[in-house]
């Protein structure tokens, strides 16, 4: 049962209805996804979520309630793990710790017809793959985090399987090591074009590495896309929210689709309200351009507003500005500034300026139920 | 929605049956025999243990019928019923009708003009089928009539006949000689754990928490009693304290043979055992708590009482516990030094080896597992809190020197030091005397075995076979069994059963375990009854009498391992069991040594396990140092006792070596 996706690729690994409980408690609900061959796809979501559960349903090592997974046109709903095709990576790397780093790669590659010098050199290959070359000897206490790794992941493609399962793998990292890796696994999957899934709550991680992102919330897929999308079209509340900064304005839909927040209209990015709808404004702090004097609150074309900045934080590469307008029913926006902006406005806490939350990045979205 | 609770979501259809690798099913196999192991060894002999506790047997004279002839051989056709004329006669009154299972009685009672020489007949019947009773040695249990001369007729003895009830508890509470050791037995038991429990952690919160001198030394010696059977101390107390002791006088009149003696003695060998577990208790403590209490200038008396106590509380409970069940189950001490104080363990032993009443030791042993039972759930209750305490992530505390505290902790350890290692030189000393106290020369004659009763060297060598065996075998079975239970996917109700299983045998009481096995595999009826009195039912003992303490010291091993070990070797397509003989094995080494250590050092001292199981062939040391003693060589037992008390210290010196070996050879990794 071989589909093509839309990009005209082979689908690799497609998921369908699948159901999963633990007791009373339902992990995930009804989750169907197609993975395409050689794709790198990222489930990401905050603890609890059902990612790693629905990983753990693609290697058969937690089997799912209902529901079927197929690998490669097979069905491997029921398959235990020993009898799938897969390689994986756990946050806590689980390399032997007896054995050498060379026994370790060699372990998958032992009993499948390859002779002892056929292995030697297939570890020596995987160690130079991974950027180790000279470590074959020693034992994995004796590399650092980074390095055991990279080893995880050598062994666990040592025996070029048709999927990759990485759960968590950076999570144990160093932030330096964690950004180096990441960019080294990406490098690496590409060469080796092996469809790879990896589970992550870092959305950093996720962004930078995946080619498709599943952003998964309370055992539901809330949103699939690539990671712009994901980002710039965000499909509801809760996606936006969990990736990103997002401000949040509880606002109610005016004439003509128009969102109204306090005493104030604004003109927005197509959404699907009728009019007169609670829902909530949102747009992110990067996206809300500062003006210079010229601009009035009252420009017709463009969503702009006088604020008061009375808070600013320097974050390095930018400056995170706390902005307030009474007229604005109270609430605070956040606004990412440029430190080029900052210098070119002369920007301080107690200015009075211009803001513009662009048409096209103000987003409406359900508002949550009331908790 | 958000949080689901409501399975009704879930769509109609069947859900998804995993297929099973051929690893899960070895796997699962594997638990099913070990667990199968589990239900013979233990729960198959304690069921028939309970049984027998219920079976009662009875004379049911009015399920006989006689008749008598006259003097020339002819019997007029009166049907006499054996009740009535047992009212007639009362040849025998209540007490007599109830029996054991090997009762029987003659019927000439009956008959008060009784000759075995008369011309008289006798005819005798059963009334109904369950009927039973003998004629020399034929058994009788159909309903014809049997004619029988009057020399024959003497021959015949009634059978009793069995039912179910509480008749043997009920006969056991009406006669005050056996329930009182009831009383003895928690009375010894308490006043020994008080004892001690307090002397442990004073001995255990000198060596953490002062800067004294010697502390491997104390911890050396504070450890040896685990190496000897529990009655040796009784014979050192008997060379001490006895009629003939060298220092009786320090008990002023009072006798060693008695509570006195059974106390001493208990504080000797359950010492290390408490000592173990309130100092790991007091070394897990908090050094910040310290630091607190020091900031808030509280005084050391009252940071006593609010930081170490408190913190030593799980600890000082579960060493308790301990305590209590090792002295209230056990039988070599109470059995050498008890005099004529009756405690629940010994009254098991007379009861089937004295009196072969064996539904009597059945209930006995009832009502010892009672209160076993019942402290080693609390110990279990406090165990799981303790680990709770643990994880905190605590600053280890670091005794500062303090000349006064040191010096006053060096004398008690010395105190206690002494104590200990008195008991041991004085036997020592005992067995190399010729003959107390009437020629103090030395001689190894005590040493000449064979000479004595109770086996001869024979029964050392034995108990070497026994320790060495058991340490095999029950490494093997106790860790492949965890390893199974931990490592099992699905399968949760089995691997639930299988922990239960693993952890009752602590709960049974040693006597209670051997009295199991008498009956369970002395049954002819049972395939397994040609292990009887062999080695292999020995082992088979001991293995399930100390699993407990293995699987548990196996299952922490295991736990430690990464739990995805599996998930990626079943991902590699490897076999679960190349993973164990490559990784789990090598990685929990030194747990598995420590387990065959643990199972050698008990099978050569236990007593109570063994006691109804050796045969001549497969008598053991430490039960040869029990009937030497009780045949009055107190000398050899003594001397046979320290011979396990050095081969118990070597395989501890050559576990330790080859701990060590192994470890640099096979745990390199451990290094980084």
């Amino acid at each position: 049962m071989i589909q093509e996706t839309a990009i005209g690729q082979k689908t690799y690994l497609s998921i369908d209805k699948l159901w999963k409980a633990f007791g009373p408690f339902l992990a995930l609900k009804d989750i169907s996804l197609d993975i395409s061959d050689g794709e790198f796809v990222c489930f990401l979501g905050p603890s609890g979520c059902g990612k790693t559960t629905l990983l753990r349903a693609i290697a058969g090592l937690d089997l799912q309630t209902k529901g079927t997974v197929m690998q490669d046109g097979r069905d491997v709903s029921n398959l235990p793990p020993s009898e799938r095709d897969f390689g994986i990576v756990f946050q806590s790397y689980a390399l032997f710790p007896n054995l050498t780093i060379e026994k370790n790669i060699a372990f998958g590659l032992e009993n499948t017809g390859r002779s002892k010098s056929e292995i030697a050199v297939r570890v020596s290959e995987l160690l130079e793959l991974v950027g180790l070359p000279d470590q074959g000897a020693k034992y994995p206490a004796q590399l650092s985090g980074g390095q055991q790794q990279r080893i995880a992941l050598a062994r666990a493609i040592a025996t070029n399987p048709g999927l990759l399962l990485l759960d968590e793998p950076l999570s144990a990292l160093d932030a330096k090591v964690r950004v180096h890796l990441r960019h080294e696994i990406k490098e690496l999957q590409r060469k080796l074009g092996v469809t790879t899934v990896m589970v992550t709550h870092d959305q950093e991680e996720a962004l930078a590495m995946a080619d498709r992102i599943v952003v998964m919330n309370h055992g539901v897929i809330e949103q699939v896309g690539s990671p712009t999308e994901i980002y710039r079209e965000p499909a509801n509340l809760f996606v936006a929210d969990f990736i990103g900064e997002m401000n949040q304005i509880d606002s109610i839909v005016a004439e003509g689709g128009r969102l109204s927040v306090g005493e104030k209209t604004f003109a927005c990015h197509d959404h699907k309200f009728s009019d007169g709808t609670a829902v909530v404004a949102a747009i992110r702090p990067e996206d809300i351009i500062p003006h210079e004097h010229g601009y009035t609150a009252d420009d017709p074309n463009r969503n702009c507003i006088e604020v008061l900045l009375h808070e600013m934080e320097f974050l390095g590469s930018f400056w995170r500005c706390r902005l307030h307008n009474e007229r604005f029913g109270g609430s605070e926006l956040i606004a990412d500034f440029s430190i080029n902006a900052v210098r070119r406005l002369d920007l301080g806490v107690g200015r009075k300026m211009i803001i513009e939350l662009p048409i096209d990045r103000l987003m409406a979205f359900d508002r949550p139920e009331a908790s | 929605m958000t949080d689901a609770t409501d399975l009704s979501e879930l769509p109609a259809g069947p859900t998804v049956q995993g297929k099973l690798s051929r690893d899960d099913i070895m796997m699962r196999g594997g638990m099913l025999v070990i667990a199968l192991y589990l239900v013979i060894t233990l729960a198959f002999p304690l069921y028939a243990m309970l049984s027998k506790s219920f079976s009662t047997y009875r004379f049911e004279l009015a399920q006989y019928e006689f008749q008598m002839s006259d003097e020339d051989g002819v019997f007029d056709g009166t049907i006499l019923n054996g009740a009535e004329l047992n009212e007639q006669t009362g040849a025998f009154d209540e007490l007599d009708l109830s029996a054991g299972s090997d009762g029987r009685i003659g019927v000439t009672g009956f008959f008060p003009e009784f000759s075995f020489r008369s011309p008289v007949m006798y005819q005798i019947r059963n009334t109904s089928d369950t009927g039973r009773f003998l004629v020399g040695s034929k058994l009788e249990d159909g309903t014809d009539w049997v004619t029988l001369d009057s020399n024959t007729f003497r021959r015949v003895q009634l059978r009793p006949m069995e039912s179910t009830g509480f008749g043997n508890f009920i006969n056991y509470f009406s006669t005050p000689a056996l329930f009182n050791s009831i009383k003895n037995s928690l009375w010894i038991a308490v006043v020994s754990t008080i004892v001690t429990v307090t002397l442990a952690f004073w001995f255990a919160y000198a060596l953490n928490r002062s800067c004294m001198r010697y502390k491997g030394v104390f911890r050396l010696i504070a450890m040896a009693p685990i190496l000897v059977p529990s009655l040796l101390p009784g014979i050192a107390l008997v060379y001490l304290f006895g009629n003939q002791g060298m220092i009786k006088e320090l008990l002023f009149g009072a006798s060693i043979y008695g509570p006195i003696g059974i106390v001493i003695g208990s504080v000797f060998f359950t010492f290390p055992h408490a000592f173990i577990i309130i100092s790991t208790a007091l070394a897990v403590s908090d050094a910040r708590l310290y630091e607190a209490a020091a900031s808030l200038r509280a005084t050391r008396w009252r940071t006593f009482w609010t930081v170490t106590i408190p913190g030593a509380r799980y600890g000082l409970i579960s060493a308790a516990f301990v305590v209590f069940n090792l002295v209230i189950t056990d039988f070599g001490l109470p059995k050498v030094i008890g005099g004529q104080f009756n405690v629940l363990a010994v009254d098991i032993y007379k009861q089937v080896i004295g009196q072969q009443n064996f539904e009597m030791g059945a209930v006995v042993s009832v009502v010892l597992v009672i209160p076993a039972i019942f402290a080693f759930a609390i110990d279990r209750l406090v165990q799981s809190k303790q680990v709770a305490l643990l994880s905190a992530r605590s600053v280890p505390y670091q005794p500062q020197p303090d000349k006064r505290t040191d010096t006053f902790s060096f004398i008690y350890c010395a105190f206690v030091g002494l104590f200990i290692i008195g008991i041991l030189a004085v036997c020592q000393f005992a067995a190399l005397i010729k003959f107390w106290p009437y020629d103090l020369s030395l001689s190894l004659n005590n040493y000449q075995f064979d000479r004595m009763d109770g086996g001869g060297w024979g029964s050392y060598f034995n108990s070497i076979k026994l320790g060495l065996l058991t340490a095999v075998f029950g490494t093997a079975i106790v860790f492949f069994g965890a390893y199974l239970v931990e490592k099992t996917n699905g399968f949760k109700t089995g691997r639930a059963l299988f922990q239960m299983f693993a952890m009752l045998p602590m709960a049974i009481p040693g006597m209670v375990l051997g009295l199991a096995y008498i009956f369970f595999f002395n049954n002819p009826s049972n395939p397994l009854n040609a292990i009887y009195g062999t080695m292999a039912i020995l082992v088979i003992c001991s293995v399930t009498h100390f699993y407990t303490v293995s699987h548990l010291t196996a299952v922490t091993a295991l736990k430690q391992m990464d739990r995805e070990f599996e998930s990626v070797s079943a991902s590699l397509k490897q076999p679960t069991l190349k993973l164990f003989s490559r990784v789990t094995v090598p990685v929990c080494l030194p747990s598995i040594l420590d387990i065959s250590i643990y199972l050698f050092v008990n099978a050569m001292t236990t007593v109570s396990a063994v006691v109804f199981l050796y045969s001549p062939k497969t008598s053991l040391a430490s039960i040869a140092v029990l009937n030497m003693d009780d045949a009055g060589d107190i000398a050899p037992a003594a001397a046979m006792g320290m011979m396990i008390f050095y081969t118990n210290a070597a395989a501890r010196i050559i576990h330790l070596l080859v701990s060590k070996g192994v470890l640099t050879r096979t745990q390199a990794w451990r290094t980084r």
